[in-house]
């Protein structure tokens, strides 16, 4: 039977997205650094503290405590990489046309649920989908929100007095640490959702973010089929 | 899972199944179509010839991959600490250039009213040990235009001029901030009164020139345990305090009594309390913390 290889994943994006899984690493690594010098969040109830960022013993496990210079130097090296690694992306993503694989319509977020009860093979029919479908539209494009929102509200803390318009906008100095902090945190459970997904998705998808490509069935690949064929995460 | 909710499930499943793939809207309903997606495909290729193909760009892209995670983390590793520490210092310098060519010393601090001002946290003793008599305290000022010995000024001296206040945001470096009121001199104000030298020999004239004047501003305690360094950009700016009131009262010991600097333009590390000696200079000055490897600007 024939086959066709498909381009899935262009070069340029296929080196940001591993260049950025370090870089990423290591900003949250050397966040955490900072922010054991005053952990002070957690998921309060009626006054109740459910669980505190972080406990001791995720601190001293990691080896943690009073590293808070090597944090700082750390995060305003890697900020420089991240961020560039970011606007090229961007920048990449709309001049290439590849925004129209990414972006999801605003139908998107009524499919998306179905996408996700399909995940949970209660629906077994397969969702339409070209690179990506609707549920990935939406994680995918949220987490390149989400570096641009942590981009931004680090700026905010890191000059609140020059950018004091910026960090105003965000509700001041003390809300933009603490939306710092979340989109950390979304970013950690972006990641586990993420490598789940993939794993489940299989060897030919994980490939294609490697090679770029992946094998359709040439013959009965007729496009709209094979586009509900797509299994990629 | 209960039984009950099996049976539910069961049920929409079923449900579901007579839909079939009607649950999905097909055509530009469809996201790829309307958004006007394209497909890249290859000439159909036998199997053995897709394997072959696939196979070799696999190998290729894990080669390549490797190579390069395996040079970003040896790369890492087997850097001297003293290749990293310069490298991430000479980052904070450039980070320092980069801030200071945005810098406008017109952009303020926000000010809160009195009523947000936060309860009391004091933090660092470095340089506030030992015996200390505020009541017969002096000022050491340095570099000044037309001297060369320091001059020796009091706690008056610095009163005689314009009093001012302010209810900023004090931020710590260890991330927690407190809303404080400070009464003192802006450091603009003594800098006027007490001119410093000029890198070019030409007239100080703080307010017009501010450039002519020696770039660095070193402050010390008295016990010369802690010293910070200021840029001459940041210490003129109209936000920066000669503080000796904190919160409505006299400093106290523990906040910096008799005289400290207080500005929103930098972290706390950089507002050193009981300060013993002022000097205007040429060289960028030592810095207690920047010893241990912080920014030595840590400005904002």
């Amino acid at each position: 039977m024939a086959k066709q290889l498909e381009k899935k994943h262009p070069l340029a994006a296929r080196w940001m997205h591993w260049i950025n899984f370090p870089l990423l690493t290591v900003m949250i690594w050397s966040g955490i650094l900072i922010y054991w010098s005053n952990s002070v969040y957690g998921i309060r109830l009626f006054g109740y503290e459910l669980f505190n960022f972080f406990p001791p013993w995720f601190y001293d496990t990691l080896g943690i405590p009073f590293r808070l210079a090597e944090g700082l130097q750390l995060h305003f090296f890697f900020m420089w990489l991240f961020a560039i690694n970011g606007v090229i992306y961007i920048i990449y993503t709309f001049t290439s046309g590849e925004w129209r694989a990414l972006l999801p319509l605003p139908s998107s977020f009524k499919r998306a649920p179905l996408v996700a009860l399909h995940d949970a093979h209660i629906i077994e029919s397969k969702p339409p989908q070209g690179k990506y479908n609707d549920a990935q539209r939406i994680a995918y494009t949220g987490v390149i929100l989400m570096g641009a929102a942590s981009t931004i509200s680090g700026l905010a803390i890191y000059k609140p007095l020059q950018l004091a318009w910026l960090t105003s906008l965000l509700g001041g100095y003390e809300w933009a640490r603490f939306e710092h902090f979340w989109l950390m945190i979304l970013f950690v459970l972006f990641f586990v959702v993420h490598v789940v997904q993939v794993a489940i998705a299989g060897w030919a998808n994980f490939r294609s973010m490697i090679t770029g490509y992946d094998v359709v069935d040439g013959e009965t690949g007729s496009e709209t089929e094979a586009f509900a064929e797509g299994e990629a995460v | 899972m209960s039984e009950d909710k099996e049976i539910r499930l069961d049920k929409v499943r079923e449900l579901l199944r007579e839909k079939g793939d009607s649950v999905w809207p097909g055509g530009d309903e469809n996201t790829a179509n309307a958004i006007g997606e394209h497909r890249s495909l290859s000439e159909p290729l036998s199997d053995m010839e897709a394997k072959r193909r696939m196979a070799a760009m696999t190998r290729r892209g894990f080669l390549i991959g490797g190579v390069a995670a395996l040079t970003g983390i040896f790369g890492w590793r087997r850097m001297s600490d003293e290749t990293k520490g310069a490298l991430l210092r000479r980052t904070f310098e450039f980070n320092e250039k980069v801030s200071q060519i945005f810098f406008r010393p017109t952009r303020l601090a926000p000010e809160f009213p009195l009523t947000s001002i936060s309860a009391d946290r004091g933090n660092g003793a470095e340089g506030l040990e030992g015996e200390f008599d505020p009541a017969v305290w002096t000022l050491a000022v340095g570099g000044l235009s037309g001297r060369t010995a320091d001059l020796i000024l009091t706690l008056d001296d610095i009163k005689k001029l314009p009093r001012t206040e302010m209810t900023t945001e004090f931020k710590c470096i260890e991330g927690w901030s407190t809303i404080v009121h400070w009464a003192g001199v802006r450091f603009s104000d003594f800098a006027t009164k007490y001119l410093p030298q000029t890198h070019n020999g030409s007239l100080p004239d703080v307010a017009n020139r501010p450039q002519d004047l020696l770039p660095y501003v070193s402050i010390t305690t008295p016990d010369e345990k802690y010293y910070v360094g200021w840029d001459m950009p940041s210490i003129l700016h109209p936000q920066t305090f000669l503080a000796y009131e904190m919160n409505g009262a006299a400093l106290t010991l523990e906040h910096g009594a008799p005289l400290r600097l207080a500005s929103p333009t930098k972290y706390g590390i950089k507002q050193i309390k009981r300060i013993g000696r002022i000097e205007f200079t040429a060289e960028r000055p030592k810095d207690f913390w920047a010893e241990y490897g912080y920014d030595w600007y840590a400005g904002h």
